[in-house]
């Protein structure tokens, strides 16, 4: 190669190379910040401070919904298998909440397990699937569907199961 | 086979040998492009089944997908191309530096606006400032500062020697849009395509989506091409090859 041009491959990639380690930097260093939310886990252990807004992520608990009939208040737990703590909403929840659903809420740490929300947002996860399909793998039995028989919960349960296992899989607390 | 690309690399980095290449390629590569982006879309819009939790909504992947993926990867022409202007001084990469900003930056806003109009329903929200989001967001910026900054300079050497430095920065920003939702908390999910491993969509699902990007990323490069034609003739309007092109009864 041509030694002008040898240099000036050599200084441009050292200048991205250097760019990109101090972007690197400043985001690992800010990553607190530019995390949506809190997990279970920094709840329950302190790491989220108390009586500050900030939102919290999790995966609501199966069979924790506890519902108002008078009002739109409801009551539900989260979890990330690590730590569980209450959320308490009044309003209108999403159209894909639901039980095992993971679910990220604005609101203010009260205690380490309570958290009154303001908002609460559905996170849907990577998986796509027909209704069909979802029957037909409950039907044999595969781990996503299994313990439905007797149950005889919606379809849940399923949904749940696959989520906290990618959940828990794809992100090992830091 | 290197000897191929190299030759390859050094007939494309002339302007007549481009645009006699680009004649003999775009009337074929325009219409394919757009009958495969219409047979990948007919299928996901009407005929591919509804989801099991979002019903008829997720078919929105459709569109967002393709057009996230495009504006990523034209992102990462740009930087490819910006290198080898900056160091080789290659006039054709210039042109390709110009010539792929604009569709790129549509794809960047339509995949901003349709994942608004998907989050409201499905997240209960039209916007957060979640990582991918606003990275995504920094993207469509990026498009259009090297958009301006090309048309701020009125000397073309000195444009694209600005824009190439931007282009290439801004692909660090690539990667914290891929891999944003790996690395940090989002409200945005995963990513449901994977190159190694299964995809977590039904192949049902899955096929449309697949037929759509390639359709839509060839649809991009038809544009580009198109682009920098009118960039070759405008740049090498004095030469001898453009006057004889023109004149030409």
């Amino acid at each position: 190669m041509n030694p002008v041009r040898k240099q000036r491959l050599i200084l441009v990639l050292a200048i991205l190379a250097g760019l990109a380690v101090a972007v690197g930097l400043a985001v690992y260093a800010l990553r607190q910040n530019i995390n949506l939310f809190y997990t279970p886990q920094q709840v329950v252990s302190g790491e989220a401070p108390v009586d500050t807004k900030m939102r919290v992520g999790g995966l609501v608990v199966d069979g924790s919904v506890r519902r108002n009939p008078e009002t739109l208040d409801v009551t539900f737990a989260v979890t990330d298998g690590k730590g569980t703590f209450d959320i308490h909403y009044r309003g209108i929840l999403p159209d894909l909440f639901r039980e095992g659903q993971g679910i990220v809420a604005n609101g203010t740490l009260i205690s380490r397990d309570r958290f009154e929300a303001e908002e609460v947002l559905a996170k849907h996860d990577e998986t796509y699937m027909p209704p069909e399909v979802q029957d037909a793998l409950e039907k044999a039995g595969h781990p996503g569907g299994a313990g439905k028989a007797g149950s005889g919960s919606d379809d849940s349960e399923g949904y749940s199961r696959g989520y906290s296992e990618s959940y828990s899989s794809d992100r090992p607390a830091d | 086979m290197w000897k191929t690309i190299k030759r390859w690399y050094h007939q494309l980095g002339s302007p007549v040998y481009f645009y006699r290449f680009s004649s003999a390629v775009l009337p074929w590569l325009l219409p394919i492009s757009l009958v495969v982006l219409a047979v990948g879309l007919a299928w996901g819009l009407a005929w591919a089944p509804v989801e099991r939790y979002q019903g008829d909504s997720y078919r929105i992947i459709y569109i967002h997908v393709p057009a996230s993926s495009g504006a990523l990867m034209g992102y990462i022409a740009m930087g490819v191309a910006g290198l080898v202007a900056l160091v080789w001084r290659m006039k054709m990469a210039e042109v390709m530096l110009k010539a792929l900003a604009p569709f790129g930056a549509v794809l960047a806003a339509v995949s901003l606006v349709t994942g608004a109009l998907w989050g409201k329903p499905t997240w209960g929200t039209y916007w957060q400032w979640d990582a991918r989001m606003t990275s995504m967001l920094i993207l469509l910026f990026l498009y259009l500062g090297i958009i301006a900054l090309q048309s701020a300079i009125r000397d073309p050497r000195q444009a694209a020697r600005a824009a190439s430095l931007l282009a290439m920065v801004g692909v660090i920003n690539v990667v914290i849009v891929k891999y944003s939702v790996e690395w940090l908390q989002t409200l945005h999910q995963g990513s449901t395509l994977k190159v190694i491993g299964e995809s977590s969509i039904d192949d049902a699902m899955k096929w449309p989506l697949l037929i759509s990007m390639l359709g839509l990323w060839l649809l991009y490069a038809a544009n580009v091409l198109m682009r920098a034609r009118t960039e070759v003739l405008n740049r090498e309007r004095r030469a001898g090859w453009v006057r004889k092109l023109v004149n030409r009864p």
